[in-house]
Order: structure tokens, then C-alpha cells, then sequence
């Protein structure tokens, strides 16, 4: 075999085997999904949608209302990124804009580092220290609310925010910031309105990426929200426990009959999670798409 | 290259900008090397030279836009009207308004063309409809751009053409009413049309402002010139009206610049 036909033997060899990489990833995906497409569908067809989307979730009695999972899930997602959103942004813009060389060097590591931190230590941390301080402070009866859970979801969200935030602020061209100045105008002034407008693009993408960080958790939520199913419709639900569509399926997975309608139902909630990741990663991509077309980012 | 430096004949009797005994390192590397030149008023200068002789630093250095850099070191004064800008106590940003900026790129920031006209003003405090309507028909004017986009003051300032963003630029500039333009190589990116429009709304300017512009050739700073600076690796190496720079060049490191046999 002469050298040439052996070149192209070894590049047809390695084009194959990405190409089967590639390939394969997308098929397990596509497995994984409908998996749980038929293992969650049958509950929409057994379970009335009226009661599938009831208040009550209460299985062993077949009510199997979501409702309350759902609200849940989003009470603490949204809380969650209220909290993170400004802090993450001021980090990031800190860190990159007004931080000496010294400390960005030494902060971008940490914050790195915090992102490892795993989620059950997080919970335990939540557990032992912040629920009994939001139980007295705030005196409510028990500190495992929907509050302490959106708390350290925050904090979960905030190393991923930081980071893709930070690398949006330091894409944005040195000559925008030059330009900015040439005006007169201050470091703030400058930051506040053409660095961080022109860097929204990636801030938002870093908020979709933070806020689906947030909606799938699952260990720490469990550990530190209470995990009563009551509808979150009060005033004061925030500062009630709560519980979440994953939580949910965590906890009950385990000792559910395989097969019956509570396991379908299980299910169905990963299809409806999935659904409303899948929303909000379309909603992101979207509004991106449509102010780019405005010519307001680049 | 221990020549003593030319300085103008008609020195003028009222400057504008005095740079006196600049010096200036970065990162250990002398950028400039003891310039002295005094800058008349209401009149183009042209700041000339090869890649990295300093004169687009030297530019920088007359708004102070090299603050932001670390690892620097300024030796000597500049003076506007008499006052020393790197002195104690001078607020950074009102200088950098009565001392404007155009840069090689047009740089549209996000926003409308009108948003862009405004940014300065709007910065510096301007509340009133009126005061920023005439603002943005008065610069759009004077940057020979309002007939060109008066019918779209709020689409988009990245949906105009090259030309249009650059002397929307000079616009922008020209918006917070500043004493002095600085130009850095603001035609290197545009076609020679703009470059004529840009040039000739700088003999408009010049009745109002103190013009430095460090051109993107010979052949533009000799048409714009009413006095000239070549620079040759940091140093000031001839400085005279530009007419007589231009034709009769009396330091030979000038007229093998401008005769184009090197940089």
C-alpha cells in the first residue's frame, strides 16, 4: 500500500468515526425523547386534562394535578433570576470593566470554582444555615420556603451568569469604550450605556442559560423548599414551602409501581418540563433574533 | 538624527495647543520622544509620518484617551489655552468635550443616527426637545450629511453606508460644541467620494474649530494641510505651514517621506 491510498484510508477512517460521533449524539437525544414521550403520554389519555391541570397533587388518591408543580417550579425560577440577574451583571461588569488586572485574575478562577461547587452541598449549605436565619429573621414557621430555594438557586445560576456575561462584555469592541470617552462621557456613563446595551445580546443568552440551570435542579430545591404541593397563589407564598415539578419526580420515582398511572404521570411532568425549557430556550433565541434584525446589536 | 528640530516660520502669536517636551513610554517603549509644537487656532494641522513614528499617540494624548492604559509614562506638558491638561484637579471628561474625537472606524454606537448625535449632549445634561433638535439639524449640516438622511433620523445609525457612518461621526463630535477635532485617519476606511465630502466639510470647520487630523496619505494631508508635522519613530522632524512643507521640504527625512520613497 503506497502512502497516498494509506493518507486517504486514515481520513476516510477519522471522517467515519466523527461522523458517527456526531450522528450519535443527536440519536441518543432523539431516544432519550421519545422515551419519555412513551412513558409520559399515556397519563394524558388515562387522566382527565381537567384533572391533570387540577390543584390538587395527590396521587395516591388519583388526583394528579400539576398545577401546583408547575407554579412552583416557576416561582422559584423567576425569584431566582430577580436575584441573580443584578448581581450577576454588576459581577460581571466589575470584574471585566472596573477590577485592577490583579483581582480579575484572581476572581475568575473563584467564580469558576463556584460553579463545581455540587448541588447537594449547596442544599445541605441552604438547610443547615440559610433556612433557620430566613425562619427567624423573617419569623415564618419554617424556614424551608419557596424564598430559600429561589436563594440558592440564585446562587447556582450566578457563576454561569457571571461568566457568559463577562465574555459578552469583553466581545464588545475597545473602540466603542474609546468612542464613549472621546464624548466626555464618565467610566459609569459608559459602561451603563453603550457597553452593557451593546453586550445584551450575550447577557440575555447568559440569563436563558442560567434560568435553565434553575428550572432543572433538582437535589438542592428539594433539600431547602418545604416540598408541600399547595397552590403558590397567595401573597405570601414566597415565603411558604413549595414544591417543584422536578422535586416532585425525585422523590416519588423511587417507590412508584412501574406501569401505573402515578409512573406515567412522573413522566408526564418531564414532558412538561421539557416543554417549558424549550419555550423559554425558543423565546430567548427569538428575541435575540428580532433585535439583531433592528440593527441595535452586533 | 540629532538635528535640531524646525519650528514653524510663522509661529503662531496665538496657539491653541501647546505640546511642550512630551515624552512618552509604553510598556518600556518610547512612543515619543521630547516633541514640542504649538497648534494654531482655526486652521487644519496635519500630524504626518510612517506607522508607528507616534503621531496617532501623540493624538490620543491631547484628550487623554491613553488614561485607560497601564504601564505608561508621560513626560512634559500639553496646554489648552494655557491650562495644563495632565495638572491636578482637570475633570477628564468636560476636557474630552471641548476636545472632540474621530477615530479610523466609523463607530455608530447602538441606537438611532439621532440617539448617536445626541449621546454627548444627552450625557452632559441636555433635557430640552428644542436645544437637541437644532443640535442634530446644526451637526448633520456642518458634517455635510442632513440632506442624506434627514427623511430617517431614527432607523438604525449601522444601517447607513460606510461614508454616511463616518462623518455621522463627526457629527457626533461636533455635538457637544468642542473647541478642538481630532482626526485619526478618518477617511482610511471610506471611497474616495466620501473622502472628498469628509475633506471638504473640514474647510467648513476650521472657520469654527482648531483642526489635528493625522491623514491616512501624503496626498490627502497635503491638500488639507495649513500646517504640517512630520514625525519620524517618536520624533517631531520638521514642523512648518503646509505649503512649504509640502513643496520645498528642508530636512531630507521629510522629502523622502513625502517624495514617497519610504513609509
Amino acid at each position: 500500500m503506497n502512502t497516498s491510498s494509506r493518507i486517504r484510508l486514515s481520513e476516510f477512517a477519522v471522517e467515519a468515526l466523527v461522523r458517527v460521533a456526531g450522528f450519535s449524539t443527536i440519536g441518543f437525544v432523539l431516544l432519550i425523547f421519545l422515551f419519555l414521550l412513551r412513558e409520559g403520554i399515556p397519563v394524558f389519555l388515562q387522566v382527565p386534562l381537567d384533572n391533570l391541570f387540577g390543584t390538587r397533587w395527590y396521587p395516591t388518591f388519583d388526583f394528579f394535578g400539576t398545577l401546583p408543580l408547575i407554579l412552583g417550579s416557576l416561582l422559584i425560577t423567576f425569584s431566582a433570576i430577580v436575584i441573580a440577574l443584578p448581581l450577576g451583571v454588576a459581577a460581571a461588569v466589575f470584574v471585566r470593566e472596573v477590577a485592577p488586572n490583579w483581582a480579575r485574575e484572581i476572581l475568575k478562577p473563584m467564580i469558576e470554582v463556584l460553579a463545581g461547587i455540587p448541588s447537594v452541598v449547596l442544599g445541605f449549605f441552604g438547610m443547615s444555615l440559610v433556612a433557620p436565619l430566613i425562619r427567624t429573621t423573617l419569623g415564618v414557621p419554617t424556614g424551608l420556603t419557596a424564598f430559600t430555594g429561589a436563594l440558592i438557586l440564585a446562587y447556582m445560576a450566578l457563576p454561569t451568569l457571571i461568566s457568559v456575561a463577562e465574555d459578552a462584555l469583553d466581545s464588545v469592541p475597545k473602540s466603542y469604550r474609546d468612542a464613549s470617552l472621546a464624548m466626555g462621557a464618565t467610566q459609569w456613563q459608559t459602561i451603563w450605556r453603550v457597553v452593557v446595551p451593546a453586550a445584551r445580546s450575550g447577557i440575555l443568552t447568559a440569563v436563558m442559560l442560567g434560568m435553565g440551570r434553575a428550572i432543572g435542579e433538582t437535589m438542592a430545591v428539594m433539600m431547602v423548599t418545604g416540598n408541600a404541593a399547595r397552590m403558590p397563589t397567595t401573597l405570601d407564598s414566597l415565603f411558604r414551602p413549595v414544591r417543584t415539578m422536578t422535586a416532585t419526580v425525585a422523590a416519588e420515582m423511587g417507590e412508584v409501581a412501574q406501569g401505573s398511572t402515578h409512573y406515567h404521570a412522573l413522566f408526564g411532568i418531564g414532558i412538561i418540563l421539557f416543554l417549558i425549557t424549550f419555550l423559554i430556550n425558543l423565546a430567548a433565541a427569538s428575541a435575540i433574533f428580532q433585535k439583531r434584525r433592528r440593527g441595535g446589536l452586533r | 538624527m540629532n538635528q535640531p528640530t524646525i519650528q514653524p516660520t510663522n509661529q503662531p502669536t496665538n496657539p491653541k495647543i501647546r505640546i511642550e517636551h512630551v515624552s512618552y513610554t509604553y510598556d518600556d517603549k518610547t512612543v515619543l520622544r521630547d516633541v514640542t509644537l504649538a497648534v494654531p487656532a482655526h486652521a487644519v494641522t496635519v500630524f504626518l509620518g510612517p506607522a508607528g513614528s507616534g503621531k496617532s499617540t501623540l493624538l490620543r494624548l491631547i484628550n487623554r484617551l491613553n488614561d485607560v492604559l497601564d504601564h505608561t509614562r508621560l513626560d512634559g506638558r500639553i496646554f489648552l489655552d494655557d491650562q495644563d491638561i495632565y495638572a491636578r484637579g482637570v475633570a477628564v471628561s468636560d476636557l474630552r468635550r471641548r476636545v472632540g474625537m474621530v477615530f479610523a472606524l466609523p463607530l455608530p454606537l447602538p441606537g438611532t443616527i439621532r440617539e448617536n448625535i445626541l449621546y454627548g449632549p444627552r450625557l452632559a445634561g441636555l433635557r430640552d426637545r428644542g436645544r437637541q433638535e437644532e443640535i442634530v439639524v446644526r451637526c448633520l449640516t456642518q458634517a455635510a450629511l442632513w440632506d442624506e438622511v434627514k427623511d430617517r433620523l431614527d432607523s438604525p445609525a449601522v444601517s447607513m453606508s460606510g461614508g454616511q457612518q463616518q462623518r455621522l461621526c463627526i457629527a457626533r463630535s461636533l455635538a457637544l460644541e468642542p473647541e478642538v477635532l481630532l482626526l485619526d485617519e478618518p477617511t482610511s476606511g471610506l471611497d474616495p467620494i466620501s473622502t472628498s465630502k469628509v475633506e471638504e466639510s473640514l474647510f467648513e470647520l476650521k472657520q469654527q474649530y482648531t483642526i489635528i487630523i493625522v491623514p491616512h496619505s501624503v496626498q490627502q494631508a497635503a491638500r488639507v494641510a495649513d500646517h504640517a508635522a512630520f514625525f519620524l519613530t517618536g520624533e517631531l522632524v520638521e514642523y512648518r505651514p503646509g505649503r512649504e512643507l509640502f513643496t520645498a521640504p528642508r530636512d531630507r527625512r521629510t522629502e523622502d517621506y513625502i517624495t514617497g520613497r519610504f513609509g
